[in-house]
C-alpha cells in the first residue's frame, strides 16, 4: 500500500525479490496434487472447493533473452499484445468478452521466461480457458493494436530516460552484461522498439510458445480430472518443442567500477551488485540468510540500521539475491542526498566488508532463521499468489515436497556455512551505478590493480 | 482506479493475503446471482468501554492474521504551519516506549517472522503487522503500549527527520509528475486543508520538532480515536477478549473534537483554472485534471456509487470511453483514464489523465478529453457501458474477498472517513442499484469545468504555450 510513485525501482531486481519469496505455505497447509492431463501435460493443483474461483499461472522457457539482438523488447511487446485480439475477436471484442465475464488474463515476460496468469469465477472457467487458448494459439497482432500498445510502451520508455531509478538500473545491467542478452532492457529501447515488426511478434510466439518447459499451477474450485481437460484445451495445441537460441552462462562484468551518470535531481539513486549464488547451489540457503542479514527482508537488516535508522541517509536501502537461469547475482539499491552520497557508499561498502570478513553473529543467524521460518505462513497467499508460487517451485525444480523440506534446509545452515558464504558472496568488488549530482563522487575503476582514486 | 494519497513508512515488503471462504462464496453469488443483499455475517464490529472500535474479519483458510490500528487523524487535521507532522509522527511511532524501548517491537517481529509497516493519508494514519495467528495478543499488547507510551528524544527524532526528507526527495523532489499532482491538488482546494500534500511542504517539514510531534501525539493518539481491524484466523469473540485485555486497559487521554474542516466555497462562475509545471527532466508531457466531487461520506444516498460507475465507464480499462475514443479510435493519446477517491471525510476528487502521442499537443489532448466529457454530459453513457462497468466493479469486489489484508484496509479506511462497516458490506447491492439515470445525472452535475483544475506537465514553459495557440 505504499505507493512507489516516482521510485524508479529496478524492474529486474524486483522480479528477483518476488522470486525469492517462494515459500508457499506452512507445511501441511497446502496439499499439492500432480495432475497429468490426457494429452500428457503436467500441472500442480491445489484444490480449494470452498473458494468459487480458479486461478492458473504458467511459465514457458524463453523470455526477453530470446529477443533478436537488435530488437530488444519483442517478448514484452508480445506479452502486451496477445490479449489485444485473438481468433475472430478483435481487440475490443476480446476485452469485452473478458470484462463481461469477469475474467482476468495477463501475460508478462522477464529475462528467462514468458508467463501468464488467469483468474476466473469457477462458473466461467471453460470460457476463461478458451480465451487463454486463443491468446496463445491465434493471436491476431492487428496493426492497430500493435501500434497502440507500442505507443504506450514508448511513452513509458521516454519517461524512463529521465527517471534516476530507471537510469541507475539500466546502466548497471547494460554494463554488467554488455554483449549478453541480459544486458538488453526487457522493455526495449526507444530505438529497438521502433524496429520491431509484426512478423517479429509472430516469430517469437511461433518459436517460444511450446509444451516442453511449460510449468502450470492451478488453484481453486476445480478437480484434477476437470483441470486435466482444461489444460489440454488451453495448451494442447502448442507444438512440443520451442526453438530456443542458446543463452551462454555469464558472470557480471565491471566489478570494481563505479559509474556516475549526471542528472539534475536532488537525490542520488544507487544500484550496486556482484556475483550471487545459483538457486540449485548447496549454498543457496546460507546465501539467502546472509542476504537477509545484510539488506533483505525485515526493517532490522544491517544496511537498514546503519544507513537509515542511525544516520537518516536514505528512506530505503535493500539487497536481494537474483538467481537467473544463466547468471547469479546479489544486487541492491538505495537513494540518498547528494551531499552524503559518498558517506552512504562508504557505509554500504564497510558493512559488506564486515559481513564478508566476520560473517554474521550466532544471534543474528538464529534470529534470521526464526524470521524466515516464522514468516513462512505469510506467503500462503491468495489463490492467485499460491498459483504463482507453485509455478516458481517448478521453474526452480525444487520438487513437489519442497514445502515440507524448506524449513529443514534453513535450520541446517551453520554459522560456519554462513561465514564461508558471506565471504563468497561479498568479498568481491561490486559494480556500482549512481545517477544524480552526488558531491565529490565520480566515476572510477578499481578493477585494475592499484588504480584507486 | 482509486487513488489514495498514502505515504508509507518504508518500502513495503511483500504484502500477504489470505481469503475468507465464506465471504467469497457469498460475494460470488452477489456477482452471478439475482439482485439480493449479500450478507457477510461474519464481520464483527465492537466499541470497547474506552471508545476504541474493533472490527474482526474472520478468515480461517491459513493460520495467519493481519492486525491494523487506524487513528482518525491525517494531514487534514494538522495545525496550519505544521504540515507533514501527521506523517512525521507516523515514522516516530517506531522509536519505542518506556516499556518497549527503541526497536524492541520491530526486533520482536523480526524474530517471530512478522511483517510491519504504516501509512498516512489526509484523514487517517495506520499501522499494521502480519504474523502467524498465535502472536495476535502480543501484537495488541505492543500497539496498545505505543498508543500512549511513546518516548521521543532528539537522538532518535533528528535522524528520522532526515529520513522523511529523503522520502520527500524520492517521492516529490525527484519526480516532476508528483509535483504537478501537488500543484493541482493545492489549486483545487482553495480553502480545505486537503490542499496540503500528505508528506507536507518541504519548508515546513524541515522545521518540525520533537515537541510538535509529541503535541500532535497527545492530541490524537488515544483509544477513543482509534479503530483496530483484525482479519484472519481468529474468531470475533477471541479477538474481542484479547482487545479488552490490552487496548481496553488504555485510558482515554484526550477529548476528540468533531472533525470539522473549512469547507470549499461554491465554484466561481467563469473561473477556469490551469496549472503548468515545467521541468527540464520531463521527457514525456502529460495532463491531469481533478474535479471536486462528493465522497461516500458526503454524498447523497446512491450518489457516490453513481460517480464510481461513471468514472469506471469513462476511464477504467480498455473498453472505457476515454480509452476507446482517444487511444483506440482517434489515436491521439498513448494513455488516458479516470479515477475517483471514494473514501474521504470531506469533499473528494475525481481525476482524468492523459498522455499525448508524439505530434499531439497537450492542448489538443485536452480538447479531445473535453469532447468526450461533453458527449457524456450531452448524450449520457449507454446502458451497455453502464452495465459492463457495474459487472466489473462487482467482480472486483468478489476478487477482493480473496485478500485478507486488503479487506482489513477497506474497513479501516471506511471507519476513519465517515463511512461504516455496513456500507462496505453492502457494496455489491449498492452498485447493482445504480441506474443509468443516476450515472448520467452525476456526469451532468459533477463534470463541471468550474469544479476542476487542469495541470500540464511540460519540458519547458514554451511547450505549454501551445495551450493558447
Amino acid at each position: 500500500m505504499t505507493l512507489h510513485a516516482g521510485y524508479g525501482v529496478m524492474r529486474r531486481a524486483l522480479f528477483a525479490a518476488a522470486l525469492l519469496g517462494l515459500a508457499v505455505g506452512p507445511a501441511g497447509a497446502t496439499a499439492i496434487e500432480r495432475v497429468i492431463s490426457p494429452g500428457g501435460i503436467e500441472a500442480w493443483l491445489v484444490r480449494q472447493p470452498s473458494v468459487p474461483l480458479v486461478a492458473l499461472d504458467f511459465s514457458m522457457t524463453g523470455g526477453a533473452a530470446q529477443d533478436p539482438a537488435d530488437k530488444a523488447g519483442v517478448a514484452h511487446l508480445v506479452a502486451s499484445t496477445i490479449d489485444e485480439g485473438a481468433g475472430n475477436l478483435d481487440s475490443d471484442a476480446f476485452h469485452q468478452q473478458l470484462e463481461d465475464n469477469a475474467i482476468e488474463l495477463s501475460f508478462t515476460a522477464n529475462l528467462d521466461h514468458f508467463r501468464g496468469s488467469l483468474r476466473t469465477l469457477a462458473a466461467n472457467r471453460d470460457l476463461a480457458f478458451d480465451m487463454l487458448r486463443l491468446s496463445l494459439t491465434q493471436p491476431r497482432f492487428d496493426e492497430e493494436a500493435v501500434e497502440r500498445i507500442r505507443a504506450q510502451i514508448l511513452t513509458d520508455l521516454r519517461r524512463a530516460t529521465t527517471s534516476p531509478g530507471e537510469l541507475a538500473s539500466e546502466m548497471w545491467w547494460h554494463t554488467a552484461f554488455a554483449g549478453h542478452p541480459y544486458g538488453r532492457p526487457v522493455h526495449g529501447t526507444l530505438e529497438s522498439l521502433s524496429r520491431i515488426t509484426i512478423a517479429d511478434l509472430r516469430g517469437y510466439a511461433h518459436r517460444i510458445f511450446a509444451r516442453s518447459g511449460l510449468k502450470i499451477a492451478i488453484v481453486g474450485d476445480i478437480d484434477a480430472a476437470t483441470a486435466g481437460l482444461l489444460i489440454d484445451r488451453a495448451f494442447g495445441a502448442l507444438p512440443e518443442q520451442p526453438e530456443l537460441s542458446p543463452v551462454p552462462a555469464v558472470d557480471p562484468q565491471g566489478l570494481g567500477r563505479r559509474i556516475v551518470v549526471d542528472l539534475d535531481v536532488p537525490q542520488s539513486v544507487i544500484t550496486f551488485g556482484g556475483p550471487g549464488v545459483a538457486r540449485n547451489d548447496p549454498d543457496f540457503f546460507a546465501a539467502y540468510l546472509v542476504n537477509h542479514i545484510l539488506g533483505g527482508g525485515a526493517m532490522s537488516s544491517r544496511l537498514y540500521t546503519e544507513v537509515r535508522e542511525k544516520r537518516g541517509l536514505a528512506y530505503g536501502v535493500s539487497t536481494g539475491l537474483v538467481p537467473l537461469a544463466h547468471a547469479q547475482l546479489i544486487t541492491g539499491s538505495t537513494a540518498t542526498r547528494a551531499d552524503r552520497t559518498g558517506d552512504t557508499l562508504e557505509i554500504v561498502d564497510r558493512e559488506m566488508k564486515n559481513l564478508s570478513d566476520n560473517g554474521p553473529t550466532e544471534q543474528e543467524l538464529e534470529k534470521t532463521k526464526s524470521f524466515l521460518k516464522g514468516s513462512y505462513g505469510l506467503y500462503f497467499d491468495t489463490s492467485t499468489k499460491i498459483a504463482a508460487q507453485l509455478v516458481q517451485m517448478q521453474v526452480d525444480n525444487l520438487g513437489i515436497d519442497y514445502i515440507d523440506r524448506r524449513n529443514g534446509m534453513i535450520d541446517a545452515v551453520t554459522r560456519a556455512d554462513a561465514q564461508r558464504v558471506a565471504k563468497r558472496l561479498l568479498e568481491s568488488k561490486m559494480l556500482v551505478t549512481v545517477v544524480g549530482r552526488p558531491q565529490g563522487v565520480t566515476s572510477k575503476d578499481l578493477s585494475a590493480a592499484g588504480s584507486g582514486g | 482506479m482509486k487513488v489514495v494519497r498514502f505515504i508509507g513508512r518504508a518500502p513495503i515488503r511483500s504484502i500477504i493475503l489470505v481469503a475468507s471462504a465464506f465471504a467469497l462464496a457469498v460475494a460470488a453469488q452477489a456477482f452471478a446471482g439475482p439482485a439480493e443483499t449479500p450478507k457477510v455475517a461474519s464481520v464483527a464490529h465492537y466499541t470497547l468501554a474506552n471508545g476504541l472500535e474493533l472490527v474482526v474479519v474472520p478468515d480461517h483458510r491459513a493460520p495467519v492474521v493481519t492486525h491494523m490500528v487506524w487513528y482518525k487523524v491525517g494531514s487534514a487535521d494538522e495545525t496550519p504551519g505544521k504540515s507533514g507532522i501527521a506523517h512525521f509522527l507516523e515514522h516516530l511511532m517506531f522509536k519505542g516506549t518506556a516499556k518497549n524501548p527503541a526497536g524492541r517491537f520491530s526486533q520482536w517481529l523480526a524474530t517471530v517472522g512478522g511483517q510491519e509497516n504504516a501509512f498516512t493519508s489526509t484523514d487517517f494514519t495506520a499501522f499494521f503487522q502480519r504474523t502467524s495467528r498465535e502472536h495476535l495478543a502480543s501484537l495488541m499488547e505492543f500497539e496498545a503500549d505505543r498508543m500512549t507510551g511513546l518516548v521521543l528524544t532528539d537522538e532518535n527524532v533528528l535522524p528520522e527527520l532526515q529520513v522523511v526528507l529523503e522520502e520527500w526527495n524520492l517521492r516529490v523532489g525527484n519526480d516532476p509528475g508528483a509535483r504537478l499532482g501537488e500543484q493541482v491538488t493545492a489549486a483545487l482546494y482553495l480553502n480545505h486543508p486537503y490542499h496540503r500534500p500528505v508528506i507536507g511542504w518541504r519548508n515546513e517539514i524541515v522545521e518540525l520538532t520533537r515537541e510538535d510531534a509529541l503535541a500532535f501525539y497527545r492530541r490524537f493518539y488515544t483509544p477513543n480515536n482509534a479503530v483496530v481491524v483484525v482479519a484472519g484466523d481468529v474468531t470475533a469473540e477471541e479477538a474481542k477478549q484479547m482487545a479488552e485485555a490490552t487496548y481496553g486497559k488504555v485510558a482515554p487521554r484526550a477529548e476528540i473534537a468533531p472533525r470539522v474542516r473549512p469547507a470549499e466555497p461554491q465554484p466561481e462562475t467563469g473561473a477556469v483554472r490551469h496549472v503548468v509545471v515545467a521541468d527540464q527532466r520531463v521527457a514525456q508531457p502529460s495532463l491531469q485534471r481533478s474535479y471536486l466531487v462528493p465522497s461516500i461520506a458526503t454524498a447523497q444516498p446512491g450518489e457516490a456509487e453513481a460517480i464510481e460507475v461513471l468514472v469506471h465507464a469513462l476511464g477504467s480499462g480498455s473498453t472505457s470511453r476515454l480509452y476507446r475514443e482517444l487511444i483506440a479510435e482517434k489515436g491521439i493519446a498513448a494513455d488516458a483514464g479516470a479515477w475517483y477517491q471514494d473514501a474521504a471525510l470531506d469533499m473528494s476528487r475525481l481525476g482524468l489523465y492523459g498522455t499525448p502521442r508524439p505530434g499531439v499537443t497537450l492542448h489538443q489532448l485536452e480538447n479531445a478529453i473535453d469532447g468526450v466529457v461533453a458527449d457524456v454530459i450531452d448524450k449520457g453513457l449507454t446502458p451497455e457501458e453502464i452495465d459492463r462497468a457495474k459487472n466489473r466493479m462487482i467482480a472486483a469486489y468478489v476478487y477482493a474477498q480473496d485478500n485478507q489484508a486488503s479487506l482489513a484496509r477497506l474497513y479501516g479506511a471506511a471507519l476513519t472517513t465517515g463511512s461504516t462497516v455496513e456500507e462496505v458490506l453492502s457494496r455489491p447491492e449498492r452498485l447493482r442499484a445504480v441506474t443509468a439515470e443516476a450515472v448520467n445525472a452525476a456526469a451532468r452535475h459533477w463534470l463541471d469545468s468550474r469544479r476542476a483544475v487542469t495541470g500540464y506537465l511540460v519540458h519547458d514553459l514554451k511547450q505549454s504555450e501551445d495551450k493558447r495557440s
